[in-house]
């Protein structure tokens, strides 16, 4: 019981005593996740929407991948990812191995089938004969795809909750392809398995107490905005 | 001249089956295209066809003579405006609702706002113009519907049973608002339902489409009064339509002439409107003509006229005769044989005021 408490006195004295090593770990976990959740809505809104308006051969085989994509473990992420950027592997030239651009791409392949395939079931909850019905007011298919998502706003939003959620939390991929190098490539989660690793289980809590803070704030911001349309 | 909408060999498939044939369909300018058949019978898909949402199999659409070409479907779409059985409001106000299709156009603000504020006021909805739209009650929400399409002043407007899913007295309000806002713009307008009263009261025209062929096409007279064949007459239900105008209404009790006769139904009609009289062919009773006519019978309508044609069908005899108008009966083969009825000969038909169905037109 003294641990815990330890760890939450020593959590405040991180966030509120500016400990140098904790702000920086804890912005770069902003910035990896918030860029890689960035990146896979820019993928997953337009994929999502092509899978789920799209008539082509292959659709439901290619919606049952993204689902499954969506339970993709952070290890496998993590190992192939490594595999790929490793010095000696296909994309080793690019020297991206423990580096924060490697976890960024191994979180974006995280999150991406999460936007993805929620973008999908989000679109497709809507009665698909409003999409005739703005056709037929004289919508491009642009127009018609933007009214579509501000329709589906709401899941939308929720899909990117999703995303970052899976991303801000995982530690597999970030610590195979990032190798927890202080100063460089550690980030919050991997900082807590380091602390626990070496028995400092008040820093670990404090470190887990600063990542539920900063999940709780940035879902809390996106939930006032989802709440706000709901209402409106 | 060239219609305003024509099809020509249009043939629908989905699933690889075919689903809709129109060899031929025209509507004139201002004219209003009452398209009726039962559920399945190709209706909406020969609407979705029209409105350029659905790839024909065959066939083309032409607009005042002009063939739609597939990569004009967007030009063309903007020239319509479309109504469905659900009104499908987006989730914003009803200001919205109504200024997106003229927003999809890229209209200025200024001509939004006049265009929604006078379709609103029009259609009666002025006041639920900050309302979200989902908050609309079924009437309310058709009428944000067919604000939308009238707001965008369309060459074309088609209607997919619009009134389907509302209740008798708001479908009956809407009815005779839409009947108003057709006759005062002139819309060519394309007008889907399976409900024949709905058909008489807006079409000029009535198409009968079943099992998704064309059956018939004419005016609701030709249509009702002489269908093409059994399956039409069976679907049209009425017979005998008679185009009149109320010349005095009293306690319920209307006087309708026609054909310099005069009429007597049961309405709520007042006098000086142009009227339909529909009829039953089980409603009408046949006798053979005494000297001084029919005596002691409750029945208020009595006309004298010729058996023009006799029809078996089963064990039932369709009769048609002619009173200046064709009146089609329904007797029993029995009550034939027994009557002794030809063509040609003389007979006297009676119905009660009761059995006269009245229709605005």
């Amino acid at each position: 019981m003294e641990i815990i408490w330890d760890g939450i006195r020593q959590a405040f004295q991180l966030i509120f005593g500016v400990d140098a090593d904790v702000w920086e770990i804890t912005l770069l976990s902003l910035q990896v996740s918030g860029l890689a959740t960035g990146i896979s809505l820019f993928i997953g809104l337009p994929l999502g929407t092509w899978l789920a308006l799209g008539r082509f051969r292959g659709r439901g085989l290619s919606l049952s991948i993204v689902n499954t994509g969506m339970a993709l473990p952070p290890v496998v992420v993590g190992l192939t990812v490594s595999i790929l950027l490793w010095r000696s592997g296909p994309l080793g030239d690019l020297r991206l191995i423990y580096t924060p651009a490697a976890i960024i791409i191994a979180q974006t392949i995280i999150a991406a089938p999460v936007v993805t395939g929620l973008t999908a079931a989000a679109l497709q909850q809507l009665d698909p004969r409003l999409r005739l019905q703005l056709l037929g007011l004289g919508a491009s298919r642009w127009q018609m795809v933007l009214a579509l998502w501000q329709e589906a706003r709401l899941p939308l939003l929720a899909a990117l909750m999703a995303g970052f959620g899976s991303v801000i939390s995982e530690v597999g991929a970030s610590m195979m392809v990032g190798g927890n190098i202080r100063h460089q490539t550690r980030v919050l989660t991997t900082a807590i398995v380091l602390e626990t690793g070496k028995g400092e289980f008040a820093r670990a809590i404090a470190l887990s107490l600063i990542l539920l803070i900063l999940a709780f704030l940035v879902n809390l911001v996106l939930t006032w905005i989802q709440q706000r349309r709901a209402q409106n | 001249m060239s219609p305003f909408l024509e099809v020509r060999d249009l043939v629908v498939h989905r699933s690889g089956q075919q689903v809709l044939e129109v060899s031929r369909l025209a509507v004139e300018a201002g004219q209003t295209l009452a398209v009726i058949g039962p559920n399945g019978a190709g209706k909406s898909t020969l609407l979705l066809a029209l409105a350029g949402l659905l790839n024909p199999s065959a066939g083309e659409i032409l607009i005042q003579g002009q063939v739609v070409r597939p990569k004009e479907q967007l030009a063309y779409r903007r020239r319509i405006g479309l109504v469905l059985q659900d009104a499908l409001l987006l989730d914003t106000s009803v200001f919205n609702n109504i200024a997106c299709g003229l927003r999809f156009r890229r209209l200025p603000k200024a001509e939004t706002k006049q265009r929604v504020s006078l379709w609103a006021s029009r259609l009666g909805i002025a006041h639920l113009l900050s309302r979200p739209g989902r908050q609309l009650s079924g009437g309310e929400a058709q009428r944000a519907s067919l604000g939308r399409a009238f707001a965008l002043q369309p060459e074309l407007l088609l209607l997919d049973e619009p009134f389907s899913a509302l209740d008798a007295p708001t479908r009956s309000r809407l009815l005779s608002d839409l009947q108003t806002l057709l006759q005062e713009t002139r819309l060519t307008t394309v007008f889907i339902t399976h409900d024949l009263d709905e058909a008489l009261m807006l079409g000029d025209q009535v198409a009968v489409l079943l099992e998704g062929r064309l059956r018939q096409v004419g005016t609701p007279e030709q249509v009702f009064a002489a269908p093409s064949d059994s399956e039409v007459a069976a679907f049209v239900g009425v017979e005998t339509i008679i185009p009149g105008q109320v010349l005095a209404s009293q306690e319920g009790q209307v006087i309708v002439e026609a054909y310099s006769r005069r009429f007597e139904a049961v309405g709520e009609i007042a006098a000086g409107h142009l009227v339909y009289l529909c009829l039953r062919p089980e409603d009408v009773t046949l006798w053979l003509s005494p000297p001084g006519g029919v005596k002691a019978s409750s029945a208020r309508n009595h006309l004298t006229g010729r058996i023009n044609r006799l029809v078996q069908q089963g064990p039932l005899v369709r009769v048609v005769v002619d009173c200046g108008f064709p009146l089609t009966a329904l007797v029993t083969r029995t009550s034939g044989r027994e009557m002794g009825l030809a063509e040609g000969q003389e007979v006297e038909a009676t119905f009660k005021a009761s059995a006269v169905h009245l229709i605005g037109r």
